[in-house]
């Protein structure tokens, strides 16, 4: 008899394990469980165009209705798993019931980390991860409206952007001392900020919300001392993996799944994908990615060793945010002790830092340089090893950067 | 529904219907039609979308970016007749649209 698959979480790891296991080979019934009322869409647009409005809701589904049927994939949505059963092969759904399965994949993503100041409650204090929560915003996201936004990381400045746009008033609270830190160099942490500044963005650093103030609804944000009115409030602290299943089913977590690189628990019949996996990356090191990127490379290491083709993951990571009309693309993972060399000149609103380790290109961050980028992610994938003076001479054509 | 005639690598046709707005990457990846991977779901940033426009409607597309332009260069074995498919939206007059896709997007 064919293996039946469950695949527990809907998003793009989910679907692309689908698509991949049907392509590998799998031929057995697999049950898709999502818990929100949509099929499985794309969440980079989100916090971008979708916000602005000129993206519309029936483009972020990932695949066409069509494609499930024909994939042999039946989706169940609406639908949460309550517990695991290693013993007995069984998922329990929150109906009661319970599925057995032969091969589980765990794609239960991540959720947003919630701000837990006075005041969190309020109406009008925004998150942004699902559709339903842009649909939410969209109400009250009006020109004129005062925004205070919380964290200076990609979703808190993607949103940013899209309200400047917009014609809202803008103030973003960063407890450290400049934006994105823990996704980017200090060079484009600061072009980001001159460019928020340029479109009306006010920011505040170093200055952590203490208070959301307001009697019924959001008046205002309390932070560094000072009240800051405010119409909306959108967090943007973070997200943390959704591990409590696994880890209630005995399976090792640590801020994440805890997978080997082949996308394997220490339960061979259950796998994991995506956001919510802490994995052993390319440099050696236990990480744990959120991106789009992870989740479709993960999702396709997990089929092929669920078909008996097993392939060691090593991808390079890569990212990327619109803000404004800036697109920064991000690959290879950077660390504070790299030396960074800026490529061009961030006054063009066309640059790339690059990152070196040892001399070996280990990082790059390009904005609006899609060439720099694409070369990047290959000396990245490469190991190669540039002098940084010619990293830093935009007078040799970055394809012949390597010599 | 304008309908866009995929034609795979080995002379396969694959005529699928796609929403008007919608771009002849989406209306690919969304129906099981091999052969565009579209890695970053449209952002044009990654080169792994890119089709062969028949001649025949090449004049009828809007003309390319800087962004797409550079981002193709990076794509396998490129003709004149190169585009990336995430970058070409769906209109009525585009009905019947021939994009030839690539051995490889890798």
């Amino acid at each position: 008899m064919s293996e039946r698959l469950i695949i527990v979480g809907a998003g793009q790891a989910a679907v692309q394990a689908v698509q991949s296991l049907r392509v590998d080979g799998f031929a057995g019934p697999i049950t898709l469980i999502g818990d929100e009322a949509y099929g499985p869409y794309q969440r980079p647009p989100l916090s971008k165009a979708y916000l602005l409005g000129s993206f519309e809701r029936e483009r972020l589904f990932l695949k066409a209705d069509g494609f499930y049927r024909e994939s042999g994939c039946e989706l169940r949505l609406n639908t949460k798993v309550t517990a695991i059963d290693r013993q007995t092969k069984t998922v329990t759904l929150d109906d009661g019931s319970s599925l057995p399965y032969d091969k589980l994949l765990l794609a239960t993503g991540t959720r947003v980390r919630k701000l837990t100041c006075p005041g969190a409650q309020l109406p009008g204090v925004h998150y942004l991860r699902d559709i339903a929560d842009v649909d939410g915003l969209q109400q009250e996201f009006l020109a004129g409206k005062r925004i205070a936004i919380v964290g200076g990381g990609y979703i808190g400045l993607e949103v940013a952007a899209v309200a400047a746009k917009r014609g809202l008033d803008v103030t973003v609270f960063e407890a450290m001392e400049r934006l994105m830190a823990r996704a980017v160099s200090r060079p484009m942490s600061d072009f980001f900020a001159a460019e928020h500044a340029k479109a009306g963005v006010t920011i505040k650093f170093k200055t952590g919300v203490e208070a959301i103030e307001g009697k019924a609804q959001v008046e205002g944000a309390r932070a560094g001392g000072h009240l800051y009115p405010a119409d909306i409030v959108l967090v943007g602290i973070g997200v943390v993996p959704n591990d409590e299943l696994a880890k209630a089913a005995g399976l090792e977590t640590n801020d994440g799944i805890v997978v080997d690189r082949h996308g394997m628990t220490a339960d061979s019949s259950i796998f994991a994908a995506g956001d919510c996996t802490r994995h052993v990356g390319r440099e050696g090191l236990s990480i744990r990615l959120e991106s789009v990127q992870n989740a479709i490379d993960q999702a396709k290491h997990c089929a092929l060793a669920m078909t008996g083709k097993a392939k060691i993951y090593s991808e390079v990571p890569w990212f990327w945010s619109d803000q404004y009309d800036l697109k920064l693309q991000i690959a290879g993972l950077a660390r504070p002790t790299d030396t960074t060399i800026v490529r061009g000149d961030p006054a063009t609103r066309k640059f790339s830092v690059f990152h070196l380790r040892d001399g070996v290109v280990a990082a790059v961050e390009a904005v609006n340089a899609a060439p720099d980028y694409m070369i990047g992610k290959k000396l990245v994938a490469d190991g190669v090893r540039v002098a940084p003076e010619r990293l830093a001479d935009t007078a040799i054509p970055i394809k012949q950067i390597a010599g | 529904m304008p309908k866009v005639i995929y034609v795979g690598a080995d002379g396969t046709e694959h005529p699928v219907e796609v929403p008007v707005g919608h771009s002849v990457m989406e209306g690919a990846v969304k129906n099981r039609i091999e052969g565009i991977d579209a890695d970053c779901g449209g952002a044009c940033a990654c080169a792994t979308c890119h089709v062969y426009v028949d001649p025949a409607w090449l004049a009828k597309l809007p003309p390319k970016t800087d962004m797409e332009d550079a981002m193709l260069d990076f794509a396998l074995v490129t003709a004149p007749n190169s585009r990336l498919s995430c970058q070409l939206r769906v209109t009525p007059e585009l009905d019947g649209l021939i994009v030839r896709m690539p051995v490889s997007q890798h």
